[in-house]
């Protein structure tokens, strides 16, 4: 398997000049692709990529070891019908559960990914945040998923930033990592933007939106300007990241959206799960439902579907 | 586990809009007086599909004695009309508007299969922007003695109008809906390619109970516009179309008093600071210059980058060019549709040659296109200067001259050396940068961080040889009253 591992830039810009967002303009783009209309065989396609692109997720204070065991089932066994359905890309747990999650998994090639540094705030030394990534890494994450610090963030301490990420990546070893951002923490695209560059800087194999423990989670807008800086990113250093909205979106029309954006943005080499991941819980159920409808041409009830 | 899908492209499947709950008929006559009369002068002319070729209809050609007929019509219904309070006209305003809306998707798909435009934009663009239109005049028809306070406004009795085929109903509205609101009458000739909107415009006005008389719709070609300027029986021309025909109209019309407001051509520049949101500015650049295949006479067709982010523009622009979509106008996935006509394609083809043959360097989409019907891909030009023809003359196309600059003094002289006004676009994050241009580019329209973007509340028309005259928001009552 190719290594799919970024590492840290330390010849990076100066962060207060990332390019600026017209937050009117980019709105209008995002909702440009929500007229996209996929049907017949595109949507079928689209529905089963977005499929194998989900990280299932659960992170309650209430995760229990029975809870994680019947969502990694869910993640390997979707649902039965007469087609083959994809697995999910991964299943998104905290550190603690991972063990559980790793065994539960065995080998059917779901990835297990953790959300460390004192995940969702991140408000804690950084001693503490590698031990947590580590601790990850240790019970067999492949992934890793970060928050970054947006209280430094908005006190314009991006070095700060940076550098975190920077000994994280560290940190994660063979795991690829996920750089949240909680954009609906940073208030303008602007910033978005600029946090954006300072993780793929910093070795980030993936940006994400959103914990998903704060409104608004993903939406197109922010997404679309993350991916325009993954472009720019690709196109300045050659390296590839991977985008992972998450929170929010549970419908399949809007997945597919997304899925529209990122093959207008990035082209349909980023429409695979190395590189384009969904995080959601309930999103699985609805795409199900939308292809047994394609495939019967008519809606199940939602008790046909299991709600693991 | 699951087979992984093979494979590596993810695309499109069509995704047409249904033709199936249209009406068209196999022939139209023309609508005067309120009712559709055969042509004195007995002609047709077939109205053809540019995205198949193929024939949608016959259209009455209306002849001088046809246009005198609908002229003698509109002046017969002129006094009742101007005696009717405003709040009766708006009235009848409010409800062509409300009838709009109610059939915005069978207009919607007229508008496409007649002119060739994406389903896309005449279902989200032209027709609800004429169905505001109507609205927005309908709003105004009772309060004319608050629009302009302390003066005596009268209409000036019988208009004729005459549209170009760019954008057939929104422009009707854009000239009928002013025209009723301030108590004239109309006849109104639409252009020769795309007169259906028009004519199904004519039911919709029929069925509204509009009074017999008040709009009537003739059809034709430039002889039946000519017969219409020059008719002794109407007191305004209100024109949209080319600097061309503006122009033999306002000779046509000089010394005998009728008044004219003309809305003619344009090559708007659109100007890209280094400090501008480059990835909207990019977005702005496509829909300045790509919305509407370039048939706008606002479209932003010089583009003038700042040199500096001229690279980075023209690589993010030739990216995003590829990702539209040219071809079936139904397709509501269709981002560029088919040129409005033979015609016209001829004349396009004519500059991209001229392009060429001056030096210029020619970059296209990669696109595919049909192979029936009229196309252009999506085309910009580089290593083009002021003086090159593709840059000096309206090409009415989705082609593209791009040039860049060096400073702000520099890119507002450019910007103005041109014989068109019309338009003129500016993208940077400086606000104070922004009202600089903005009060000295000599252009009707200028604008800020967005393009092409219409409200009936906004004024439009031109500079210089872009037109004479104010259309839409209060200036647009203006053009239809003497005081």
């Amino acid at each position: 398997m190719k290594n799919l591992l970024n590492k840290p830039i330390n010849s990076h810009p100066d962060f207060r000049l990332s390019p600026r967002i017209d937050q009117v303009g980019a709105i209008e783009r995002a909702s440009r692709f929500t007229t996209r209309s996929i049907k017949t065989e595109a949507k079928m396609q689209g529905l089963l990529m977005a499929l194998n692109m989900i990280d299932l997720t659960t992170l309650e204070g209430a995760d229990t070891d029975g809870k994680v065991k019947q969502l990694c089932n869910k993640a390997m066994h979707l649902h039965s019908t007469s087609i083959d359905l994809p697995t999910t890309a991964a299943v998104c747990v905290y550190p603690s559960m991972v063990r559980t999650a790793k065994t539960a998994l065995k080998d059917s090639g779901v990835k297990v990914a953790a959300v460390a540094t004192a995940f969702p705030s991140g408000q804690a030394p950084l001693d503490v945040k590698v031990a947590d990534t580590k601790f990850a890494v240790n019970e067999g994450a492949d992934e890793i998923d970060m928050v970054i610090s947006r209280g430094k963030f908005h006190q314009g301490e991006y070095n700060f930033v940076y550098d975190e990420i920077c000994t994280i990546k560290e940190a994660c070893g063979k795991a690829r990592l996920k750089v949240i951002l909680e954009t609906g923490e940073l208030g303008t695209l602007d910033k978005v933007r600029r946090a954006s560059d300072i993780a793929m800087y910093a070795g980030a194999d993936f940006i994400k939106t959103s914990t998903g423990k704060i409104k608004p989670a993903a939406t197109m807008p922010v997404t679309l300007v993350m991916l325009q800086a993954i472009k720019d990113f690709h196109k300045k250093t050659g390296v590839k990241v991977g985008m992972k909205p998450a929170g929010g979106i549970s419908t399949a029309k809007s997945a597919l959206h997304y899925l529209i954006m990122v093959k207008e943005v990035l082209g349909d080499e980023w429409l695979d799960n190395n590189w384009f991941r969904f995080g959601a819980s309930r999103l699985a159920n609805d795409i199900i439902l939308q292809i047994e409808k394609q495939l019967s041409g008519a809606y199940y009830s939602a008790d046909y579907i299991s709600n693991d | 586990m699951a087979k992984k899908s093979k494979k590596t492209t993810w695309d499109l499947s069509p995704a047409p809009e249904s033709t199936s709950h249209i009406n068209i008929k196999k022939q139209y006559d023309l609508f005067i007086g309120g009712k559709f009369v055969k042509p004195k002068s007995g002609k047709y002319f077939d109205s053809i599909n540019p995205a198949t070729e193929e024939h949608i209809c016959k259209v009455a050609h209306a002849n001088e004695a046809d246009v005198d007929a609908a002229v003698r019509t509109a002046r017969k219904a002129s006094s009742d009309w101007q005696s009717l309070s405003g709040k009766e006209r708006g009235k009848y305003i409010y409800r062509i508007a409300r009838l709009i809306q109610e059939r915005a998707r069978e207009f919607a798909v007229i508008e496409s299969l007649d002119g060739g435009k994406p389903i896309r934009e005449s279902r989200d663009v032209d027709v609800p922007l004429a169905a505001n239109h109507f609205f927005y005049y309908a709003g105004w028809a009772d309060k004319l003695e608050y629009a302009f306070p302390n003066r005596q406004a009268k209409p000036y009795g019988v208009a004729g109008q005459i549209i170009p085929w760019n954008f057939p109903l929104l422009m009707a509205a854009w000239k009928i809906a002013p025209a009723l609101a301030t108590g004239n009458t109309v006849v109104l000739k639409p252009a020769e390619t795309t007169p259906l909107t028009a004519l199904k415009l004519a039911e919709l006005i029929q069925d509204s109970g509009l009074p017999a008389g008040v709009v009537n719709i003739i059809t034709g070609e430039g002889d039946t516009g000519a017969a219409l300027v020059n008719h002794k029986g109407i007191d305004k021309v209100a024109f949209t179309g080319s600097t061309h025909v503006g122009k033999l109209i306002r000779n046509a019309i000089a010394g005998t008093g009728k008044k004219a407001t003309l809305e003619l051509g344009g090559k708007a520049a659109n100007i890209i600071f280094e400090d501008a949101p480059i990835d909207q500015a990019v977005e702005g650049i496509v829909n300045g210059i790509y919305f509407n295949q370039g048939h706008v006479c606002c479209a932003g067709s010089r583009l003038f980058v700042q040199e500096s982010v001229f690279d980075e523009v023209l690589e993010k622009l030739k990216h995003r060019i590829d990702t539209l979509i040219v071809g079936d106008p139904l397709d509501k996935n269709t981002d560029v549709g088919a040129i409005n006509s033979k015609e016209q394609l001829d004349t396009i083809e004519k500059y991209l040659k001229a392009g060429v043959d001056e030096g210029a360097e020619m970059h296209q989409s990669n696109c595919k296109i049909p192979k029936k019907g009229y196309w252009c891909r999506p085309t910009l030009f580089t290593n083009v200067s002021q003086s090159s023809t593709i840059v000096k003359e309206e090409i009415f196309g989705p082609v593209l001259a791009i040039q860049t600059f060096r400073t702000v003094d520099e890119v507002i002289a450019k910007a103005n050396n041109t014989e068109y006004g019309l338009s003129a676009g500016v993208w940077t994050d400086k606000g104070s940068k922004i009202f600089n241009l903005t009060s000295q580019l000599k252009a009707g329209v200028v604008w800020a961080n967005t393009y092409n973007k219409f409200d009936p509340a906004s004024p439009f028309g031109g500079f210089k040889e872009s037109g004479v005259g104010r259309e839409g928001g209060l200036h647009g009552l203006h053009a239809y009253l003497k005081f």
